[in-house]
């Protein structure tokens, strides 16, 4: 019976099916292989990527697309590292070309040390990629009107941060979360700051569609069984959320039956 | 001969030469890339087209492992 509601809980954004509510970078580790092995083990079907220049002299250096299959795991490339609405833009016009992306990660970051999001320059790049044909999933602060906003101007998942990127504080603001799941149309996909496994368990009970996670994974000292971790632990906060906690209590109610005590 | 700038690097190519004759010579013919020349998008199917001139600045971008 339960095997049979599982399957029926599907994971769409922008029209897209995905298996796993669990979307993984792919930065910050040792090489090629352990990211490999990592998103492999995760579980994800989608997986970030950022552009940048090729090394054109160093003619053997291995590159990304060696080791994850773009025609296998779903490229959502983004705009890290860019500050204005106009680095982003030109960034996702060049992924476009690459292969026909569409679907793409926005960020537009607004101060080093954060790497808070420029919710300014965020919304204006939004409604000129919508026009553009875009499909954007939008990382963002948390605050509910801008996080409606985004919604509004065309937004195909609403991406706050749990805290700031790289970090490892987990959820911050749990309220703000709250308040932009119950009002969203559109996934909720809580990015960045995510620190552990439960974390992500956490985020999920509360209704998040889906996370992103790449430092908790990278960083950690096994990377490979992190990965796994955070698979079994956005399954669980789903099935959690699904399944609809107990009611809180102040005061015990036994477990065991009270009539027939000898 | 003409110079252009590849990726900020200074480059000496044949006078006449195209986008995809670049690509060729750096083995980057067979990758995913995406080019912008002097600031404005290359479609792939222009690659063999687009002759390259003298100060043109080309940038060759791919994807890399980013969160």
């Amino acid at each position: 019976m339960e095997e049979v509601n599982l399957k029926k809980d599907t994971f769409k954004v922008a029209n897209r099916k995905l298996k796993s509510r669990l979307i993984v970078g792919t930065g910050k580790y040792k090489n090629f292989k352990e990211t490999a092995k990592a998103v492999k083990e995760s579980g994800a079907d989608m997986v970030t990527v950022a552009v940048r220049r090729i090394n054109v002299l160093d003619k053997r250096k291995p590159i990304l697309t060696d080791y994850l299959n773009p025609k296998k795991i779903i490229y959502l490339p983004n705009t890290a590292g860019c500050f204005t609405s106009d680095e982003a833009l030109r960034t996702l016009r060049l992924a476009r070309e690459m292969g026909g992306w569409k679907l793409v990660k926005l960020e537009v970051l607004g101060d080093k040390k954060t790497l808070y999001p420029n919710m300014i320059e965020t919304i204006k790049s939004t409604k000129i990629l919508v026009k553009e044909g875009f499909k954007v999933m939008v990382y963002c602060t948390d605050d509910p009107l801008l996080a409606k906003k985004l919604e509004d101007c065309g937004a195909s998942a609403i991406m706050p941060l749990a805290s700031p990127i790289g970090s490892g504080l987990g959820l911050q603001n749990k309220v703000n979360i709250s308040l932009i799941i119950k009002q969203s149309k559109v996934p909720v996909i809580v990015d960045a700051g995510i620190g552990t496994a439960s974390d992500a368990t956490i985020a999920m009970e509360m209704g998040c569609d889906g996370v992103l996670i790449n430092s908790a994974i990278a960083n950690s000292k096994n990377p490979i069984r992190m990965a796994r971790a955070f698979k079994n632990a956005v399954i669980s906060g789903r099935d959690s959320y699904l399944a609809g906690r107990m009611k809180k209590n102040y005061f015990a109610t036994p477990s065991s039956p009270t009539d027939g005590l000898i | 001969m003409a110079k252009i700038q590849l990726n900020g690097k200074k480059v000496d190519i044949n006078s006449k030469d195209t986008i995809y004759k670049l690509l060729k010579k750096f083995n980057l013919n067979n990758k995913k890339v995406a080019i912008e020349c002097n600031g404005i998008i290359v479609p792939q199917s222009n690659y063999k087209k687009k002759i390259l001139k003298n100060n043109d600045k080309l940038e060759v971008v791919h994807f890399i492992g980013g969160g």
